[in-house]
């Protein structure tokens, strides 16, 4: 049977380009960089300090800016939390978008238990922060702003220039959740005023266990690892020296390719977007012209997510929901119950959608793929609905007004 | 066969649910959950000498939703009304061989339509 991944947004396959790079640091160069009296950590510190170049050229930053981490989820903590602490005793205020990630959002529990307060900034139906919604929220006690660049579930790009310019005039550090859209879109710290900025290696086909966090010059962050003067002292703890690699060899890859990748997934992103139209009661979630390249999402009434993707799936599709019902299956809270909280923010009835579902395309499809998905989707739709009680008594209610 | 965090026995009934459907002039309906919160459930029955002779469902809701609602229309089919009323959410989950930790309201669900249908039940039928 064909199997089609459309769920890239949640991690992509490794490059074998890419595993070939990393593979000689498991076996033969085992060396610890900070053990380099000698040849074995000699060479995994130049290792290290060549991917630290590689990641910094993607962006357009300094070697010396870039911090490893284990991945999006650490940088985003420590550029939450470091940012907050190392902003000083006078600023206990922190400002955030309605949409940001689980690691950005719950990063600032910790704060608000410490007194901190939060402003949360709305968006627009199409998930877009206002940056004049920024401008009225920065206060001379901020001190940080944390807007991300792409949102996964929804797929829509954040004016992060303005937003930027706006944070520098305001003198408040900004941080950037840039995890969805480097190594897809161009993401450059000499275009965007960005203070930090968070990468992810297995979200542009390098490994998983590799991130990194951007710093700019001069910003202040207090470290969340204690230990050793890894990372500038940022980060204790030896580097993952083959997953580094690996994040250096997928930059790389990455900047090379892109604007290749980006033209094939928008292509396939077109075909799927348009054939999604013959469904009823189809609605299309984020911005319909700023979003990632190949990223689909949308919501079907009378239809829960959760069983829309099993059905996908026995039909060898994979994409992926950020329903209540199957969010909650990862989850273990009551809050979880409810709809996503991106489509709360956008504005999406919760009594009518539970289900958003986004398909997030990668360099690999193809249009048979796609094709694939567009055949299997009316049928799911149709089965789903023919079970729904809420269906019923839409149709009930059609008869009875016509 | 098993997909997911699911028994094949939750899969069978999802991918072909049993007594989907309505039953017209039910002798109890009832109908459990909000779409909002993710799963929603209407159960009919037809009762005749206090046994149930018929069950149908519609459901909004996840796999686990779907395959409960399915497994309980087929425990409850040839009950009295007493045994029918006995069914609690552990009995559908077994017969399901188990449902993850964070699906248990879906199966506490349909309990809980069962209960609430068997109560119109009673309503309608008294005096």
């Amino acid at each position: 049977m064909t199997k089609a991944f459309f769920d890239h947004i949640s991690t992509t396959p490794l490059d074998p380009g890419v595993f070939e790079a990393m593979r000689p640091y498991f076996l033969d160069q085992y060396g610890n960089p900070s053990s380099h009296i000698h040849d074995q950590g000699q060479a995994a510190l130049r290792a290290v300090d060549q991917a630290r170049a590689e990641v910094a050229a993607l962006i357009g930053a300094k070697a010396g800016e870039i911090v490893f981490t284990s991945g999006a989820t650490e940088s985003n903590n420590l550029a939450v939390l470091g940012a907050a602490e190392g902003a000083g005793a006078g600023k206990r205020h922190v400002v955030v978008s309605d949409v940001e990630h689980f690691s950005v959002m719950n990063a600032l529990i910790p704060l608000r238990n410490a007194g901190y307060e939060v402003t949360v900034l709305p968006v627009d139906r199409n998930g877009v922060v206002d940056p004049d919604a920024v401008r009225k929220a920065l206060r001379a006690d901020t001190a940080l702003l944390s807007v991300m660049h792409a949102n996964s579930e929804i797929g829509t790009i954040e004016p992060v220039g303005p937003i930027g310019r706006i944070a520098r005039e305001a003198g408040v550090t900004f941080h950037v959740d840039a995890t969805a859209s480097a190594g897809h879109i161009p993401v450059d710290v000499r275009e965007i005023p960005a203070d930090l900025l968070t990468l992810s290696a297995h979200n542009f086909y390098g490994p998983k266990g590799a991130g990194a966090l951007f710093l700019r010059e001069g910003t202040k962050v207090t470290p969340r690892a204690f230990g050793g003067f890894q990372e500038m002292g940022y980060r204790a703890g030896t580097e993952n020296v083959p997953a580094v690699v690996g994040m250096g060899a997928a930059a790389i890859l990455a900047g090379r390719e892109m604007g290749a990748w980006a033209e094939h997934l928008s292509g396939l992103g077109k075909t799927l977007w348009d054939g999604l139209a013959a469904i009823p009661m189809l609605h299309y979630t984020g911005h319909p012209s700023e979003r990632l390249p190949g990223h689909v999402s949308f919501w079907v009434e009378h239809v829960e997510g959760e069983s829309l993707l099993l059905f996908l799936n026995m039909k060898g599709v994979m994409a992926a929901s950020g329903s209540a019902c199957s969010s909650n299956l990862r989850g273990h809270d009551e809050e979880d119950l409810v709809a996503s909280p991106v489509l709360r923010a956008i504005g999406v009835p919760s009594d009518i959608c539970t289900g958003s579902i986004t398909f997030s395309l990668g360099k690999g499809n193809t249009a048979d793929e796609v094709r694939l998905a567009l055949d299997a989707l009316p049928g799911i739709v149709e089965r789903l609905r023919a079970m729904s009680p809420t269906y019923l008594d839409y149709q009930k209610r059609q008869v009875k007004g016509g | 066969m098993a997909a997911g965090p699911y028994s094949e026995k939750v899969m069978d009934h999802f991918m072909n649910p049993r007594n989907v459907g309505e039953i017209e002039s039910a002798d109890g309906i009832g109908e459990v959950g909000n779409p909002a919160c993710g799963d929603m459930m209407r159960l009919y029955l037809k009762i005749d000498e206090g046994k149930v002779v018929d069950a149908k469902f519609r459901t909004f809701g996840c796999g686990a939703a779907i395959a409960s609602s399915s497994m309980l229309t087929e425990m409850i089919k040839g009950k009295t009304v007493d045994e029918a009323r006995a069914i609690t959410n552990q009995h559908v989950s077994d017969a399901l061989d188990g449902l993850p930790a964070v699906k248990i309201h879906c199966s506490v669900m349909a309990e809980q339509a069962v209960k609430s249908a068997l109560d119109d039940y009673v309503k309608k039928h008294a005096g």
